[in-house]
């Protein structure tokens, strides 16, 4: 459903991606894991197109859409959540989540959104950058939400943010994906939040894949030993 | 007795003055609309706006020539059609240079500043060569002529209160389409992170392309309004542009009431100085009091708080 294949990004000389294959089924919740610096986000950003690359396959349904601006790709299905939210801090709340919308053509906020995150509703009025840090984590992601995706990319969403509210934000990504049947990739370093969430756990090191597992067989030891520093 | 005039006559010279110098505020406002908002979306310094402005007053010319000439019974409302003639011709001039000159140079400011004055000096040679070195002036239809006397000393002219009006218009309908379209959440967007507005799903070439057509039509607007109290060459524009920078800047870039507050200061006291002094020590008066304002306020006189 979505296919990346030998995706290749550099930044000037240095090339940080070498060669990445991933392939993740409809409904699939995958983590990639791994050290700072081993290229998670820059996987991230070149996935949505804000960071261009190289040479590589990147598939939604077939489509490739590898070449195309960031917001065409969130035409063909795919949404990003980025590390530090970056919502529109002097937007309101709804003016916010209706940034998502303009792909839609749509521009009522549908009341899903609003159900997963009762909090939003009640600051709707809002400046966006006034919200707390878990706040502005559950506005990002109601933004990509509100696009109508397929893919949900989630890069580091429990940066910065309070042990209960990791929890609700993995509840809340198991809800939606059994509300939409959602395909969600997201980077972490928190390994319980990988642990509760994930189906599929692949490691990252020095811009390769260097280590996949499935939930239910994971060898936490291993994956801990890859994070450790 | 001050300057050697009585207070009576000083309260109508300063309502008179201050009368010319709204006038004067209209003009920048539109300007420093068009200007601010390409200024704010996309980060680049329109050098040529002045230009832009300059084409709308020809057009407005033109547009009043050729109702004279082939529609003189209509003559009367001529000046709502060169408005939009003004508009219309203006930003699609616009809109022609986002496409062929500023998208190429998206990634480079200071570029896009060298390229936009070069443009102006384009443009004013092609004013030169089709319109003439002349000055033109527009003849007003009979209803805009004369003024209104309110007392015995003072008197406000009928197309001053006209421009006024027409800018309070524009103004509001700028700040509708800002506040509550679907374009002007797209701009806000942009200007408050590019990157993340692409990846939002918002086509932010799109938006640039259209902020810099509406930008120069609001100019174009401008120049309609400034036939009536300028008259029209080809270097005119210059005159203003570097007023407009002031205001823009004063204001602070991305906030709309700022920039009419600051249009409001600046063409007041330009106005009102102008009367007492000359029309140079007016200008560096009013040069000096918005650089002290500015050391003590960089960011110009409105900006939004929100965290970071």
């Amino acid at each position: 459903m979505f296919n990346v294949r030998g995706l290749n990004v550099a930044y000037g000389q240095s090339q940080v991606l070498h060669g990445i294959d991933m392939s993740v089924a409809q409904g699939e919740i995958v983590a990639v894991v791994g050290r700072n610096g081993m290229g998670k986000s820059t996987l991230m950003k070149s996935l949505i197109g804000v960071l261009p690359s190289r040479s590589g396959e990147i598939s939604v349904q077939g489509t490739d859409v590898a070449g195309l601006p960031s917001h065409s790709r969130v035409k063909h299905g795919l949404a990003y959540v980025p590390q530090g939210r970056q919502i529109f801090g002097t937007m309101t709340v709804k003016e916010n989540i209706q940034t998502g919308l303009v792909v839609t053509g749509k521009t009522e906020i549908p009341d899903e959104i609003y159900s997963l995150f009762p909090i939003l509703a009640e600051f709707e009025k809002r400046r966006g950058g006034n919200l707390s840090g878990g706040q502005q984590q559950q506005l990002a992601i109601a933004r990509a939400l509100a696009s109508d995706p397929k893919i949900l990319l989630l890069d580091e969403p429990t940066e910065g943010i309070q042990p209960s509210i990791i929890k609700d934000i993995a509840v809340v990504l198991k809800e939606i994906r059994q509300l939409r049947n959602l395909t969600i990739v997201v980077c972490e370093q928190v390994l319980s939040f990988v642990l509760d969430v994930a189906d599929r756990i692949l490691v990252m090191e020095n811009g390769r894949i260097v280590h996949s597992d499935r939930r239910d067989q994971v060898d936490e030891a291993a994956i801990a030993g890859y994070l450790a520093v | 007795m001050l300057f050697g005039y009585s207070f009576g006559d000083l309260g109508s010279i300063l309502v008179m003055q201050g009368f010319a110098g709204l006038i004067l505020f209209s003009v920048f406002v539109l300007m420093a609309l068009g200007l601010a908002i390409i200024f704010g979306q996309m980060g680049v310094i329109n050098m040529a706006h002045g230009e832009f402005m300059i084409l709308g007053a020809y057009m407005t010319f033109l547009s009043s020539h050729l109702f004279q000439t082939y529609l003189p019974s209509f003559f009367g409302i001529y000046f709502f059609v060169a408005m939009i003639v003004a508009f219309l011709v203006s930003g699609a001039a616009g809109l022609a240079t986002e496409w062929l000159l500023i998208r190429h140079l998206y990634r480079r400011p200071l570029d896009t500043l060298l390229a936009t004055w070069g443009l102006s000096l384009i443009m004013q040679q092609a004013f030169r060569t089709i319109f003439g070195a002349r000055e033109v002036g527009v003849e007003l239809p009979s209803w805009m002529m004369g003024s209104l006397n309110v007392s015995s000393s003072i008197e406000v002219q009928i197309n001053g209160l006209f421009v006024m009006a027409l800018t309070l218009m524009i103004t509001g309908a700028v700040a509708l389409l800002m506040f509550k379209s679907r374009w002007g959440l797209q701009v806000r967007a942009v200007v408050n992170n590019r990157v993340m507005s692409g990846a939002v799903g918002i086509d932010t070439r799109r938006i640039d392309r259209l902020t810099f057509g509406l930008g120069c039509g609001i100019a174009g607007v401008a120049g309609s309004a400034f036939t009536m109290i300028g008259s029209t060459s080809p270097s005119a524009g210059q005159l203003y542009i570097v007023d407009t920078f002031l205001v823009v800047v004063f204001g602070g870039a991305q906030s709309l009431l700022g920039t009419i507050a600051s249009a409001l200061a600046i063409s007041q006291s330009q106005s009102t100085l102008e009367f007492f002094t000359s029309g140079s020590n007016a200008k560096v008066t009013t040069l000096l009091i918005v650089i002290g304002l500015l050391m003590l306020r960089p960011q110009g006189l409105f900006v939004l708080k929100v965290r970071k």
